[in-house]
């Protein structure tokens, strides 16, 4: 089976403040420290579970990103993953989610994949659209929230995340699955995983070897504008209540207009 | 003119950086608490496992890492950072790997290796007697030979991984009536579980917790002779000097990790707290400390790194390495102090992380020889070296 997972490398948002750039209304991405994506690891650890759980099986990760994403790629390889994919060129520059999801799509039909994984949205940018656009490029359905991945025959089976509790979701393969934030915990590389990652294939593309218009991505194939940035509004302090003999009473009715209780 | 800064190639820079966040997303949470609780550490020792830090010191061929010093003491230095004990563990470990690997006959390493780099047995040294520490010659425990046996008896004291070691590198003297004595000394290598073999006590510590630090007794312990590091009687003080040139260079290392959580944990604390209308770190007073402290913490390093590359290029190294010790731990003790005593009343109370700090220093001033005995080595090497 080949699973393929989506990741993307992103500015660390362990030690760097997400600043927007005012004249692009982009995020800052120049002088900070860029790592693979958090929740990519977890996705990573997911397509790694299936892979040893199934056997005879690889995962590749896929990328589109400067040269630099090449350091979120080896990270992806340390962690154990088979093999990489990183699609890099100058036209890709300003790529909103339809771009990006075009171009992973274009290195995926040349692979033929029986699984695609995407965290559902990444740690950055938050639109949550690149894993349906793929979907829709591939003519492929889409299990969306997964907590849970099976194989069983040529059907993914997955249990969904929803606001009460999961549901079991099937599909036929080939699908793209998206995997729920904080389902798998990310597997740590290991110091041989590290030692070994430059050995493992490394696949670097342009546009030209995905036939891909340069008209179609980047500035110039981009749908999505940004028509303007602003603060978020502050978090309203919060309700204090003192304990005149009604409180149990008053933590209740809190709870209850919140539909928690 | 040394190049004094550290020759590093991609992947060694990508392991330190993987073992720093493993230490700040693993072992920082939960260090305070297992120090306090002087709970040995079985999950993180686990993750470590998996991680590959038991095998990182062993050469590849016996199924380890090959790496060299120079990167060993950087993740040791990352493991301090984040909890003292840990780097302790590991230390013994690395030791009596090195021993085996240096010293060992190839059936030994074939033998050893493998179950070290696993991390499932894991190392343990056994050098310091009740009546002998410093003065290693003042050892009294034998190995008596017995057909393709030798029988070991006495007592070994200060043994780090005392109860959870799967296997022990004991000195002994094989020969007592050697003049001088250090001539009849030789290693074994002794695996748990062997009859005669028990940890009578382990010891309450000030710091160091977490790690078991245990008295061994040896009682008619039957070791076969293929046992005997090296295979030949008479040079396990060279073995165990040897490896504690190793050990020294790990203390070192330990010390500067301990000192830059010390150094951390003061300046983001410095810019935290106010007096006086304005931050503590806008005070001279806490500036010239902290300016002190960041200095001394590099020079302990670049000596350390000195040291750890003459190891590499296979270069006797007790000057350096001596050096290293002496400079790192001393060094330490003065900054835990300091990084206390910006923290103010609150570094006293175990609220803080600099209460352990400063109680996990003193550790290092004696650890592996005092500082006094750092002090004779160099004199000796450098009156050596500038003989008239």
């Amino acid at each position: 089976m080949k699973i393929y997972v989506c990741v993307k490398q992103i500015p660390d948002p362990n030690t760097v403040v997400s600043k927007l750039d005012p004249n692009t209304k982009r995020l800052v991405r120049s002088g900070v420290s860029l790592v693979l994506d958090p929740g990519d690891e977890s996705t990573i650890s997911a397509a790694i579970k299936l892979r040893d759980t199934v056997g005879n099986s690889e995962v590749v990760a896929v990328s589109m990103g400067p040269a630099s994403a090449q350091e979120a790629m080896r990270r992806a390889l340390a962690m154990g993953v088979d093999r990489a994919i990183l699609v890099t060129d100058p036209a890709l520059a300003g790529s909103d989610a339809l771009g990006t999801a075009r171009v992973l799509a274009a290195i995926l039909q040349k692979e033929s994949p029986d699984l695609v994984f995407c965290s559902t949205e990444s740690t950055d940018g938050y639109t949550g659209m690149v894993p349906g656009g793929i979907a829709e490029f591939l003519n492929l359905p889409q299990l969306t929230f997964a907590r849970e991945i099976n194989v069983e025959g040529a059907k993914a089976i997955i249990k969904r995340v929803t606001l009460t509790g999961y549901q079991t979701v099937e599909c036929p393969l080939p699908a793209v699955v998206t995997i729920a934030s904080g389902s798998f915990e990310a597997i740590y590389p290991t110091m041989k995983g590290i030692m070994s990652a430059k050995k493992k294939p490394f696949t670097q593309l342009t546009l030209a070897d995905l036939a891909i218009d340069p008209s179609q991505v980047g500035e110039a194939g981009a749908r999505e504008h940004v028509a303007t940035i602003g603060k978020a509004e502050a978090r309203a302090a919060g309700q204090i209540i003192k304990d005149d003999g009604n409180s149990a009473q008053a933590i209740a009715d809190f709870l209850q207009r919140y539909q928690l209780l | 003119m040394e190049n004094l800064e550290t020759p590093f190639d991609a992947d060694k820079q990508l392991i330190i950086a993987e073992v720093r966040r493993f230490v700040d997303r693993e072992v920082i949470p939960v260090a305070h608490q297992l120090e306090h609780d002087d709970n040995y550490p079985i999950e993180l020792i686990e993750k470590l496992k998996q991680l590959g830090i038991f095998s990182a010191t062993i050469p590849e061929a016996y199924g380890g890492l090959g790496f060299d010093f120079t990167t060993y003491v950087q993740v040791v230095e990352e493991l301090s950072r984040g909890w003292m004990s840990l780097a302790g563990i590991v230390n013994t470990h690395v030791l009596v790997a090195y021993m085996i690997a240096a010293q060992g006959t190839e059936e030994q390493r074939q033998r050893f290796l493998p179950l070290l780099a696993e991390g499932d047995k894991r190392g343990g040294l056994c050098i310091s007697e009740a009546n002998a520490g410093s003065d290693v010659q003042a050892i009294t425990m034998t190995a008596v030979r017995d057909g393709e046996d030798y029988i070991i008896n006495g007592a070994k004291l200060w043994v780090t991984n005392g109860v959870h070691a799967g296997i022990f590198a004991v000195l002994v003297r094989t020969d007592p009536n050697a003049q001088p004595a250090h001539r009849g000394m030789s290693v074994f290598l002794v695996e748990k579980g062997t009859p005669g073999l028990t940890v009578s006590r382990t010891f309450e510590k000030l710091g160091y917790k977490g790690v078991e630090t245990a008295e061994l007794v040896f009682d008619a312990v039957r070791v076969p002779a293929v046992q005997l590091l090296g295979g030949s009687e008479g040079a396990g003080f060279k073995h165990a000097m040897s490896g504690l040139e190793v050990g020294r260079i790990n203390v070192a290392a330990r010390a500067v990790g301990l000192a830059q959580a010390a150094f951390n944990d003061a300046i983001r604390y410095a810019q935290q707290r106010a007096t006086f209308g304005k931050p503590i770190a806008q005070h001279q007073a806490i500036q010239l400390k902290l300016a002190d402290m960041a200095t001394k913490i590099e020079a302990a390093r670049l000596l350390l790194q000195k040291a750890a590359r003459k190891k590499d290029r296979g270069e006797r190294c007790d000057l350096e390495a001596g050096m290293a010790k002496l400079f790192a731990s001393e060094m330490c003790q003065e900054v835990t102090l300091d990084a206390l005593r910006i923290h103010g009343g609150f570094g006293y109370t175990k609220e803080f992380n600099v209460e352990r700090y400063y109680r996990d220093a003193p550790f290092m001033l004696v650890g592996e020889g005092t500082s006094e005995i750092q002090r004779l080595v160099i004199a000796r090497q450098l009156l050596e070296q500038y003989k008239i």
